[in-house]
């Protein structure tokens, strides 16, 4: 992608002297449009900002400059392609504890802005013949180490993160669907007419980590919840549960946190000690996301 | 051939030039096509400004009559390479009259193909993005190559052995516009009908001819790996490729019969496009048919005797459920039977092989169908919290105006190209008289 220097320059100058570095953008609307508010005050007005390192500095109004659509599009788009360097994240679904209680769902779709019918996060009803069990299945998008919608993508727009979490930039999808037919999960859902809102949404600028505002005729799937991720919180439908089936975490740091209980626990002995599995190993897809039986064995 | 050793060399010029003009009933013909064409296209831009959901897609069923008809005709334009090229390079004789049909016939159905795929695009504004963005191990940036250099390939293809009748269009032509004359006179490269100049086409129509087999070959193969490359239970077979190809062969005889009996009895090509012709084209359907009923058998009962637990519920429902009407009407109806009746010698003359290909032709396309729909039908998890109609695929009435939107413009590019151009080649004609004598 073409980057025009001079908006990338003077996006990186602001964000200097606001003291800001990769989580600040989202909030540098809001600071813009408080100092576009009171635009008359003289020209001598400052404004206090805190830096990274916590230091309250006071700067000049005047030399604050709005980041320029393109340019705060062009760095949430590089952003939600990159990653996050050193993670792996992963999630743990309990499901001895899933209740049908679909706060997820309901979460996740007013997250995504999604219809009703789309679903990133879909709670299934799963009925074991051999065992005569019948139990609720959460399934979000796997986030597949080996992931078949990435490999037939013509063009792109849906790709794995360094930190695990495959995404769709939906101002690059073509619509082609081949990423539904190829995925062996149906985590994939389009929009084929004009998105919930879209009246609402259509001037806010693309965020590729939550995949809105959602666009007519291209693809869209659950995010892992990248851009609460980023900000060190854990995904929406895993904090909505109120049953404390989801855990979510860094599969390098070996640890997982319960949405619910906000208990962390160690990956690799929460996945032994219950016998977790994934979905489908045979496909060889290798998912991020690990079931917990819904029947604890020998129970 | 035997009527054609009286005749003389003007009037087989005049005789096979007859039709190239713009009679009443052409226009006639052309301006229906354009008209209904336009009914299509108004559906076409209600998709666009829509989005896909004017169509009966659905999260779960995603492709649907869009893809299988372009697999369709994908499968069509490959006639081109088996007639003009396989046949040819063998050295089978009777091919003469037909290969530049075969050949006009792939270059509609594969161009318009290229179109089809776009009607399928939930962001046709965003093609450019291909050349753009695209990555080379997505089979669509492969199918999308291929599919282009097999266009060009089968446009070569038709125009060189054209040239030398290009000329004598221009010479002998009559009641058409002068600027008509014009291109003709353009197109045919100052053609002088020397000696060296035929040693030419022939050298160049060879190179083509042997181009053209891997390239027709990769336009299918690829297409299938649409579906083969993919996990889902069905699709997710090794013998995709060929079996895709062998029954290429099938629809794309099939077509080329019917087109020879249009030819045959509208463009007053009886001395030229002869019972023999119908003859021999019956029993390369019978050939390519039987070679398709192998690959059928392969990929139906292969999986249907183990049951594999990911195939066991699509299996069913093709075989005794939901798609088993269809399933063996296209099997027995469209495919079996035709190849059974063809064996009997008068099933082979031109109109019985007629009807029988246009019947062949249907189930060809209801294959395609039965091919792409109805897996998707069962994913590997099931289809819950959706709207009931989620669960089956139901093509609209903008999705069949669409589809047939892309059938008038196959026949409107084939019915300009037999207007213009001469659909038998008369050098070639000639040149096989000379040699008979």
């Amino acid at each position: 992608m073409e980057n025009d220097p001079d908006s990338k320059s003077s996006r990186r100058s602001f964000l200097q002297k606001l003291g800001f570095s990769g989580a600040g953008v989202l909030s540098a609307p809001l600071v813009l449009s408080s100092c576009q508010n009171n635009p008359d005050k003289g020209g001598a007005s400052t404004l206090k900002v805190l830096t990274q390192d916590n230091h309250l500095v006071e700067i000049d109004s005047a030399s604050i400059r709005p980041v320029a659509d393109k340019a705060e599009r062009e760095y949430l788009q590089k952003k939600g392609r990159e990653g996050m360097p050193g993670k792996k994240f992963v999630m743990v679904i309990d499901l001895s504890r899933c209740k049908n209680e679909r706060a997820c769902m309901k979460s996740c779709q007013n997250a995504h802005q999604l219809k009703p019918e789309q679903h990133h996060i879909n709670v299934l009803e799963m009925h074991d013949e051999a065992n005569g069990l019948s139990y609720y299945m959460p399934k979000p998008c796997q986030h597949c180490d080996n992931p078949p919608c990435v490999s037939v993508c013509p063009v792109d727009a849906t790709f794995k993160r360094q930190d695990g979490i495959v995404l769709v930039d939906n101002e690059r999808c073509i619509g082609c669907r081949f990423c539904i037919a190829a995925c062996p999960y149906s985590a994939r859902t389009f929009n084929w007419t004009e998105p919930r809102d879209a009246e609402k949404y259509k001037d806010i600028s693309y965020n590729m980590e939550l995949n809105v505002p959602q666009k007519k005729g291209t693809v869209t799937k659950c995010a892992f919840s990248a851009d609460r991720v980023r900000k060190g919180q854990l995904p929406y439908c895993v904090s909505a549960c109120p049953n404390g089936v989801y855990y979510f975490g860094d599969a390098n740091e070996d640890l997982v946190t319960n949405g619910t209980t906000r208990e962390t626990v160690r990956l690799s002995s929460l996945l032994k000690d219950n016998f977790a599995y994934t979905l489908m190993p045979e496909l060889g897809t290798k998912p991020s996301v690990y079931y917990l039986p819904p029947r604890k064995p020998g129970a | 051939m035997e009527s054609l050793k009286k005749k003389e060399s003007a009037r087989i010029d005049s005789e096979l030039l007859a039709h190239v003009n713009w009679s009443r009933s052409s226009k006639i013909w052309i301006a229906f096509l354009l008209l209904v064409f336009a009914v299509c296209l108004y559906y076409y831009i209600q998709q666009i400004k829509n989005g896909l959901g004017v169509t009966g897609l659905n999260d779960f069923i995603s492709w649907g009559i869009y893809i299988s008809n372009f697999v369709f005709f994908v499968a069509a334009s490959l006639i081109g390479m088996l007639i003009s090229s396989v046949l040819g390079l063998a050295g089978v004789k009777w091919i003469k009259p037909i290969s530049r049909i075969a050949e006009i016939l792939a270059v509609a159905f594969a161009l318009v193909a290229g179109l089809v795929i776009i009607t399928d695009m939930g962001r046709p504004d965003r093609l450019h993005h291909i050349l753009l963005f695209g990555r080379i191990q997505s089979p669509i940036v492969w199918d999308i190559s291929v599919v282009i250099t097999y266009v060009m390939l089968s446009l070569l293809l038709l125009y060189l052995p054209l040239i030398p009748d290009l000329n004598v269009c221009k010479d002998k032509c009559c009641g058409i516009p002068a600027f008509q004359r014009k291109i003709y006179k353009v197109l045919s490269l100052g053609w002088t009908h020397t000696p060296e100049q035929y040693q030419l086409i022939k050298k160049f129509t060879r190179i083509l001819m042997v181009l053209i087999i891997p390239v027709a070959l990769a336009i299918h193969t690829v297409t299938s790996w649409l579906f083969a490359l993919t996990l889902r239970a069905g699709w997710d077979s090794p013998i995709f490729g060929p079996y895709f190809v062998s029954g290429a062969f099938v629809t794309g005889s099939a077509a080329v019969i019917i087109a020879m009996y249009f030819y045959r009895r509208n463009f007053g090509l009886k001395d030229y496009i002869t019972e023999e012709h119908f003859d021999k084209m019956g029993k390369l359907l019978v050939l390519v048919a039987l070679v398709y009923v192998y690959f059928n058998i392969n990929e139906i009962l292969v999986p249907a005797f183990k049951l594999k637990s990911g195939e066991a519920e699509h299996l069913s429902s093709m075989l005794t459920g939901h798609d088993s009407l269809m399933f063996w009407m296209v099997q027995i109806g469209g495919l079996i039977l035709p190849f059974l009746l063809l064996l009997i010698k008068r099933m082979r003359r031109p109109l019985p092989v007629t009807i029988i290909s246009v019947v062949i032709l249907l189930g060809a396309w209801f294959k395609r169908y039965l091919i792409v729909v109805p897996i998707q039908q069962h994913p590997y998890l099931p289809i819950q919290n959706v709207p009931e109609e989620f669960m089956y695929y139901r093509p609209t009435l903008a999705e069949i105006a669409i589809t047939c939107g892309s059938f008038v413009l196959v026949l409107l590019i084939v019915t300009i190209l037999s207007k213009l151009f001469p659909v038998v080649s008369i050098w070639e004609i000639k040149e096989e008289l000379d040699h008979e004598n």
